[in-house]
């Protein structure tokens, strides 16, 4: 069964999905990865605001390919959620309310996505021209001399993904393989 | 003697770094094909139709197949009588990549320094294995590396003591620990012998092998086999959310090695196992 869902993401909505869960996002979402988050972080302790209103918000882990012209983006997939886990618990205090990436989270910031009740979203991880095809327009807004890891903000109609851990903390990963373990 | 020119290296490495980028090998298609028609898992099979209609979509859009393009590795095998002119090799062969990454509109992944960490701008360096050959030919392998599943490579100094048993574990236990985060199915390329580089080394050029070709040596060939059914026990699946289809191939090198040890590198490649080669 197949859930469509406006982003940002409202309360009720993160709360209504459950891990396994087939989604598709329409709405707003930001791209942020390694260096990105770095630089959010050092602003937060500057006690500077972050480029975007963060309350509601849904991170996509994903620095793009350049895009050719009269396309809003290149190819567009995740990139490895784990090595953002040093700086999501501090994001999602702050009212983050999804992320989508790819690959297994920390327990802090498990235990974080429950404080919150927050969302971890999968996108297939390899599947960057598909997912190319749910972007309808991309913008720089922060970090432009970061390149491909500049702060996007994309418009996204119907993107994939797949509910990976949801508000209880259920984690899709640990619960899915050992399924078809032998 | 021939006499190799330089620009004609640049050449050849800029249009295979854009055509590798685009499009799969036909081996890497095959193993995918059968993967979709044996995986056991609705959600897997419905992720392994995903990326096949990614694929196509790359073939027919001219958009890479993922967006980490990777930081291309390239193998020149050189003819002993060759003899290059035009330039430095080295720079040849980092000007294809610029060129190919520029002009294919590819990301471009690569540091300066790996503390520092300023953007190169045009995706060189890239990683270039030379080995002299017999002959007059130059063959030329390119193969773009994404990080998702280079991070989760391993090397291990097994005892000689540890066998062939302490050799499957070694590499189950690092498909395990990769698991989601290599975008499974994977391709796991295995060097087993020789020194610390040499084991790993073995490993990334393993991942050059056709998919699906076995290797020459039977109890390799073996081993290779009772991987793959290991690894696809192991129940990770397509995506990392369960299934049969953990991994697509494992391809394992050999060579001689110290009688004190048993190095067994593990690289870890993603389903977007990039590889291709070309003669001049
Ligand atoms: S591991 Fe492979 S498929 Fe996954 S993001 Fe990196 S290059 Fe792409």
């Amino acid at each position: 069964m197949e859930k469509r869902i406006r982003v940002p993401l409202s309360r009720e909505d993160a709360l209504s999905l459950k891990a396994g869960d087939y989604v598709c996002l329409t709405g707003t979402i930001y791209t942020a990865r390694d260096a990105a988050h770095k630089r959010m972080q050092e602003a937060l302790e500057r006690g500077k605001p972050l480029p975007f209103d963060i309350r509601g918000s849904v991170i996509y882990y994903m620095g793009p390919s350049p895009a050719r012209e009269g396309r809003p983006i290149g190819s567009a997939g995740p990139t490895t959620a784990s090595r953002m886990d040093k700086y999501t618990p501090a994001l999602l205090d702050l009212g983050l309310a999804g992320m989508i990436g790819k690959g297994r989270r920390s327990p802090a910031v498990r235990e974080a996505v429950m404080r919150n009740r927050a969302v971890y979203f999968a996108a297939v991880g390899g599947a960057g021209a598909l997912l190319s095809k749910a972007v309808t327009s991309a913008e720089v807004i922060a970090y432009e001399d970061l390149g491909t890891e500049a702060i996007r903000k994309l418009t996204v109609e119907d993107l994939p993904v797949i509910v990976c851990m949801d508000a209880e903390g259920t984690d899709l990963y640990e619960t899915a393989a050992e399924e078809y373990r032998k | 003697m021939r006499t190799v020119q330089v620009s004609h290296i640049t050449d050849a490495i800029k249009e295979m770094c854009i055509q590798v980028n685009y499009e799969l090998s036909p081996d890497m298609r095959r193993v995918f094909e059968e993967a979709e028609r044996t995986e056991r898992s609705p959600l897997g099979r419905r992720i392994l139709g995903q990326l096949s209609q990614n694929l196509e979509i790359a073939a027919s859009d001219r958009i890479p197949i993922c967006q980490d393009t990777g930081m291309a590795v390239v193998f020149l095998e050189i003819g002993q009588e060759v003899h290059f002119e035009g330039g430095s090799l080295e720079d040849a062969v980092n000007e294809g990549i610029r060129r190919g990454y520029g002009e294919g509109y590819l990301r471009k992944s690569v540091v300066d320094d790996p503390i520092l960490r300023k953007n190169t701008g045009d995706n060189t360096p890239g990683v270039i294995h030379c080995r002299l050959v017999p002959g007059d030919q130059v063959k030329i392998t390119v193969a773009p590396k994404g990080f998702g599943s280079e991070n989760m490579s391993r090397v291990f100094m097994l005892k000689p003591a540890d066998g062939i048993e302490g050799v499957k574990n070694a590499v189950v236990a690092a498909v395990e620990d990769a698991g989601p985060n290599a975008c499974p199915p994977m391709v796991v390329g295995v060097g087993i012998g020789g020194t610390f580089e040499k084991c790993a080394l073995m490993a990334k050029h393993a991942l050059t092998r056709p998919a699906g070709e076995h290797s020459q040596i039977p109890w390799v060939k073996e081993l290779e086999e009772e991987l793959l059914s290991r690894i696809n026990g192991t129940g990770i699946g397509p995506g990392g959310l369960g299934g049969t289809t953990t991994a697509l191939a494992v391809n394992v090198e050999t060579y001689p090695t110290h009688i004190a040890g048993l190095p067994v590198a593990v690289n870890i490649c993603c389903h977007v196992n990039r590889h291709i080669s070309a003669m001049l």
